[in-house]
């Protein structure tokens, strides 16, 4: 379940935001703190999530703090799932 | 001071943050909060005419301290705050060269922050005094000789302007109390501004539109401000919609990718209760200004009950205090659909339909009052007649005063009086229509990013080639604004070693500047435009980029 919601926000990622669909993120690169993503498409990102798995991310948690990784956004989406 | 004496209760401004109840600021608390600084700028031994720089976060301390330091009759600088990403070491350099340049005499800021503000002191330079928030405890009451603002003339500098970033911290613009005073007179009349309107903004405060729209203008006219932060605005763009119902208000400005953002980024059960029937104006300002951008925002929005002839706009720069042009008030913004090709290759703007490709040019509107604009030619400096694309210039009477303690820009902007604005437009009966830029400069959500920074920070990342960098700006239709694009030469071929290199790139950038980069190409030697004297031409090989790696 996790490893397919990896490949989900992945692809999310690579084709919505960056547009770029070639681009492969691992599940432990960082995705905020290393410049890949900014503060307008964190927005996106929540929205994406909340539609997709029904689970809604907080505004004040759309930092590095929260998440900074895809498996470490996994996590938070399965821990909410329940 | 006449609102705080007459209307000493009314509410002045209301701050507004995320999961704190709402806390309306009288005039009278305003005053006695910018007293408490005015009295820890005398206990330093600041001076009236003495630069302060605040280093604050959007709070009500940033707020008492910039009025403190303008009742005290001291020139406030607004330095942007450090964000979640930027390096903490990258950011006191950037203190420290502004300080080099500004020369201020003390710097304001909070506990937390103190290491870091104090790091970047040094011994023989200008500053005397960190003052920390904490030092400066509202009055009791006002303080007549605390007051040296008021005695200050009307040429005296009342405040400077810098934009982020390394370049545009080194070029403060310097107004004058007249020249601010003026302009305040003159766009208040451009907007029919009165008392019975409530202007709702998230901009940041070390920005003209901010600054001055957002946060003098209404302070000064006795306007109630419901203001919040652009951290919190930005991840929470529905904020916006909440407060402009809750308060009804009637005006708010924002650069153009924020039409896209709220149409595009807001749920629609964010919005339930909403209604923006009482905005008046929603100004569109301080970047390009695009006609899908209107589309999108009032289609999403005349369903809470925008009115889409509230949309307007406004072409402005700190240089001339704020605002130049105003559209879109006592009418419609005019629209004006011209032929794509002759606007490309011919730089003229001739009215045009299909089947010919089309542009629709939102007009930024007529000068405000005492302001003239003319459209010259860039190398002759003639004016140009209608709908010929040249260089925007201006004259007024609220023009900077020059750029604080840099003569050498200062006489490089002013050609026989007027200022040269950088920005290329057109004129068609007395409105201005704004094309494009001359410098290289890129606006990314209404923010200036000057090029130079970004490949100064590319060329520190190691297996670029010293010098071999260039960055541009992409214009990207569905964000409404401008993605940063770096390239950069490297002798690796090895795919891999590339990508290593570009994300290396991008990690750099993001933590010296804060700028996120779309899209980082490192390509083999040799491959970036240089232009007869040497230097990377940025527009050619923005060009090359967009034939060879647009839909890469």
């Amino acid at each position: 379940m996790s490893d397919d919601t990896i490949q989900i926000l992945a692809k999310h990622i690579s084709e919505k935001i960056l547009k770029k669909p070639n681009r492969v993120i691992a599940p432990d690169a960082a995705i905020i703190s290393s410049g890949l993503i900014d503060s307008f498409h964190l927005v996106d990102l929540a929205v994406f999530i909340e539609e997709k798995f029904n689970v809604r991310i907080d505004d004040s948690e759309l930092t590095a703090d929260t998440f900074d990784t895809l498996t470490q956004l996994a996590e938070l989406i399965k821990e909410r799932s329940h | 001071m006449t609102h705080v004496t007459e209307t000493p209760e009314r509410t002045a401004l209301t701050m507004l943050f995320p999961r704190v109840e709402d806390d309306p600021v009288s005039y009278r608390r305003l005053a006695l909060g910018a007293m408490g600084y005015a009295r820890a700028y005398e206990r330093s031994g600041i001076q009236p005419g003495e630069v302060v720089v605040l280093v604050l976060q959007h709070s009500l301390d940033l707020v008492y301290g910039f009025y403190g330091a303008i009742l005290y009759g001291a020139i406030p600088s607004i330095m942007p705050f450090l964000t979640e990403k930027l390096l903490p070491e990258r950011y006191q350099e950037e203190m420290r060269s502004l300080i080099a340049i500004t020369g201020p005499a003390a710097m304001v800021t909070s506990p937390e922050f103190e290491g870091l503000v104090r790091g970047a002191v040094s011994a023989g330079d200008s500053v005397r005094a960190v003052i920390l928030s904490n030092e400066a405890a509202p009055e009791m009451e006002l303080v007549p000789a605390l007051l040296g603002g008021l005695k200050r003339s009307p040429a005296d500098i009342v405040l400077l302007q810098h934009s982020s970033g390394t370049t545009g911290l080194q070029k403060g613009v310097a107004l004058s109390h007249q020249a601010v005073l003026n302009q305040l007179e003159s766009y208040k009349r451009a907007i029919h501004l009165t008392e019975d309107d409530v202007l709702v903004s998230w901009l940041p405060l070390y920005h003209d539109m901010g600054l001055i729209a957002g946060f003098i203008m209404p302070i000064l006219n006795r306007v109630p401000l419901v203001i919040m932060s652009p951290f919190d605005w930005v991840r929470a763009p529905y904020r916006l919609m909440q407060a402009v119902t809750k308060y009804r208000g009637t005006l708010t400005w924002l650069p153009n990718f924020a039409y896209n953002f709220c149409a595009t980024k807001i749920r629609e059960r964010d919005l339930e209760g909403v209604d923006l029937s009482s905005w008046r104006a929603v100004i569109n300002c301080s970047e390009p200004m695009r006609w899908e951008s209107h589309q999108l925002f009032a289609e999403k929005f005349s369903r809470y009950g925008l009115r889409p002839e509230a949309l307007a706009t406004c072409y402005a720069m700190a240089e001339n205090v704020f605002a130049v042009t105003q559209g879109g008030i006592d009418g419609p913004v005019t629209v004006d659909e011209i032929d794509q090709k002759a606007f490309i290759t011919r730089r003229e703007a001739i009215p045009a339909a299909a089947p010919v490709e089309t542009i629709k040019m939102l007009s930024a509107g007529r000068p405000v009052a005492q302001t003239k604009v003319q459209i010259v030619d860039e190398k002759t400096r003639h004016p140009l007649p209608e709908r010929q694309i040249g260089e925007i210039a201006l004259l007024s009477d609220c023009m900077l005063t020059g750029y604080y303690r840099r003569d050498d820009l200062t006489q490089k902007a002013f050609h026989k009086g007027w200022y040269l604005t950088g920005d290329l437009g057109y004129m068609v009966n007395g409105e201005v229509y704004v094309a494009g830029r001359k410098k290289d400069l890129i606006i990314v959500g209404g923010k200036n990013i000057y090029p130079q920074d970004l490949e100064m920070l590319a060329n520190q990342v190691s297996g670029v080639h010293p010098g071999r960098a260039v960055a541009f700006g992409v214009f990207n239709a569905d964000m409404g604004t401008e993605d940063v694009v770096i390239v950069a030469e490297a002798d690796s071929e090895d795919p891999e070693e590339r990508q290593k290199i570009a994300d290396a790139i991008r990690l750099h950038v993001n933590r010296g500047s804060d700028v996120v980069l779309r899209d980082v190409q490192v390509v083999g030697p040799k491959w970036l435009i240089k232009t007869s004297s040497g230097k990377i031409a940025r527009g050619a090989n923005r060009d090359r980029y967009l034939k060879e790696f647009a839909d890469a």
